[in-house]
């Protein structure tokens, strides 16, 4: 299962970029000034729906149930990283754009000078674990110790309290959301002035199954990736703010009671406020289909205040 | 009369048809000229801003964090280099060797047989490589040869080997096959062994075409995109130490596919991902026209040298 999505993301990527090709060479010269149409709702019934692979299992879910009991709206849940999604709504080709982080002030601005104006709505929230292999002994890191191993100031486990091996750094690709929120809050431990990067030996993963797949068989690695994502085969690390504080295991209650230090919130953006069914469906998200976010290792909102 | 009226109607149709379809046929032929320039236009097009966009000191520096407008191609030029240079070491002796068993010394039968075996092995897709090293090459590298993680630059390599080995085999072959019988039947009939014949007159005639073979091979690997972001490990390090065939290291192919799926159109990322388009478009132009010129060579020493 896990084997046939990480063949069908790649085969996305590699479809893609044959239709950006195909597209540059015999389309470009012929729809100059053409737009894509606004699509019409209430005509179609559809609701495109794209953006961060964090979140393409929990909108995959809500539109799934949604459907069930409404079959009149037809939705349809993509992936592909916030980046595209957001890109996607600023572009017109979808309704409801999901993202793991906020939008970047450049993201805003394309969006505006596209006369768009973006509406934001938090609809979930994520903890982001941080895993190791199965035998690795080490089961809790303060942040700065996580912070220090990412930036190669710590290299060996042994100096975590581990056996004595070379630590491999996992991440996921400079352009998923997860990357953007473990840099600013765990490795520059929400300093804004800082300006520590990943360590360049830093392996980027083009999916959260490429960090499963390699944690699982590496001894010597470290990844983190969205809760939702963790399997049984992964041993999750318990996180603790400073040395003195409680190392706490990502949970749905520990992020509920803000004990967990990695959680943050989910997005979806509409272009300008909703209307008509994306407005009835996003209503619905964020009532209903609450019940539906812990089913798939996420925390819902209401449970968070 | 009449008779040779309608000659004459009978000739003027036929020539107006050949007309026709020699219109045709050169339309479509030229089209594919067309095709490539309005490629190299579009590449030039989105490319080129990034050299004015980016300051040439961050443009040629060793980081590449596009995130943080950190835009060093220099770790991914030299991890172009150093997989496909590497991988063309491995291809070389073993399509060699390859083509000269199967042309020289295998016995009809096997040749029946080996023949479409090699061109089945340039059919498999690179996807499914790209899997089979992660699953299985990797962790057995990582095991033999005890580096951190065997998601390396040899990985990449090896996997790129096999990928260029049928384009070097049959392409070697047929020069092998372009020796005269006269050179093989006088090698013979001084005396000289069959190894020596091979060795020292045969291979030695088809020069120029291994080295074509060699060209569209080391052609074919550094283009390769798929498998190599599938098992290199994508960290954008500089691949300067001893021990850097044994890292992880990122690739020019594997940067576009990764990143340009959620980059924001025509933002410096964008830009600056053609950029590296048109790095690696030359890169080939010029291994092309390497193996082009030997080619053109050949042609004009009549032959064979």
């Amino acid at each position: 299962m896990t084997q046939l999505r990480e063949c069908h993301q790649f085969q996305i990527r590699a479809a893609y970029i044959l239709v950006v090709c195909l597209f540059l060479l015999l389309a470009v010269p012929l729809l100059v000034g053409c737009r894509p149409a606004p699509s019409n709702p209430e005509a179609a019934q559809v609701i495109e729906n794209k953006g961060s692979d964090t979140l393409v299992n929990l909108a995959l879910a809500w539109a799934e149930s949604y459907m069930e009991t409404h079959p009149e709206v037809h939705i349809s849940v993509t992936g592909g990283g916030s980046g595209t999604g957001i890109a996607a709504m600023i572009n017109g080709t979808v309704d409801l754009a999901n993202a793991s982080r906020a939008m970047k002030a450049e993201e805003i601005a394309a969006a505006e000078a596209n006369g768009i104006t973006p509406v934001e709505f938090t609809v979930a929230r994520d903890a982001i674990a941080v895993v190791v292999h199965l035998s690795n002994p080490v089961s809790r890191l303060t942040l700065q110790q996580i912070s220090d191993i990412y930036t190669m100031r710590i290299t060996n486990w042994s100096e975590v309290g581990g056996e004595d091996r070379p630590i491999v750094l996992l991440s996921r690709e400079s352009n998923s959301g997860t990357y953007v929120y473990f840099l600013e809050n765990v490795i520059r431990l929400g300093d804004g002035d800082s300006d520590l990067l990943f360590a360049p030996d830093t392996l980027l993963m083009p999916s959260s199954e490429g960090i499963s797949a390699e944690v699982r068989q590496n001894p010597n690695a470290i990844g983190y990736d969205g809760l939702g994502y963790v399997t049984p085969d992964q041993k999750v690390v318990a996180v603790a703010r400073d040395e003195a504080g409680p190392y706490v295991l990502p949970s749905i209650e520990t992020v509920n009671d803000g004990s967990y230090p990695i959680s943050r919130p989910l997005y979806m953006y509409t272009a300008g406020e909703p209307t008509g069914v994306v407005a009835a469906y996003l209503g619905w998200i964020l009532g209903e289909g609450q019940s539906l976010v812990p089913e798939l290792g996420f925390v819902p909102l209401d449970a968070g205040r | 009369m009449e008779k040779k009226e309608s000659f004459i109607n009978q000739i003027g149709r036929a020539r107006r048809a050949e007309f026709a379809i020699e219109t045709l046929i050169r339309t479509l032929g030229f089209s594919s000229i067309g095709f490539v320039l309005l490629i190299f236009f579009f590449l030039l097009r989105e490319g080129l801003p990034v050299f004015f966009e980016v300051r040439p000191g961050n443009l040629f520096s060793t980081q590449w964090y596009p995130t943080f407008d950190l835009y060093g191609t220099l770790p991914l030029i030299l991890g172009s280099v150093l997989v496909t240079v590497t991988a063309v070491a491995i291809a070389l002796p073993l399509g060699v060797a390859t083509a000269v068993f199967v042309r020289e010394v295998a016995p009809g039968w096997a040749r029946e047989v080996l023949k479409p075996m090699i061109e089945v092995l340039a059919g498999i897709p690179s996807v499914v490589l790209g899997f089979f090293g992660m699953t299985l090459v990797a962790p057995l590298i990582r095991e033999t040869l005890r580096v951190p993680t065997g998601l390396t630059a040899f990985t990449g390599a090896l996997l790129l080997a096999y990928m260029a080995l049928p384009t070097i085999i049959s392409v070697a072959e047929d020069a092998l096959d372009a020796v005269p019988k006269g050179y093989r039947d006088a090698a013979l009939a001084m005396g000289a062994t069959r190894w020596q014949t091979i060795w020292r007159v045969v291979v030695p005639a088809a020069r120029s075409g291994i080295v074509t073979a060699v060209m569209l091979g080391m052609g074919r690997a550094i283009g390769e995109t798929m498998a190599v972001m599938m098992v290199t490990g994508n960290a954008a390090r500089m691949p300067l130490t001893a021990d850097s065939l044994l890292r992880p290291v990122r690739t020019m192919t594997a940067t576009i596919a990764a990143e340009m799926g959620e980059v924001a159109q025509g933002s410096v990322h964008y830009h600056a991902l053609f950029g590296i388009g048109i790095v690696l478009f030359l890169l080939t132009f010029l291994i092309n026209l390497a193996a082009a010129s030997t080619i053109f060579k050949k042609r004009r020493r009549g032959g064979l040298r």
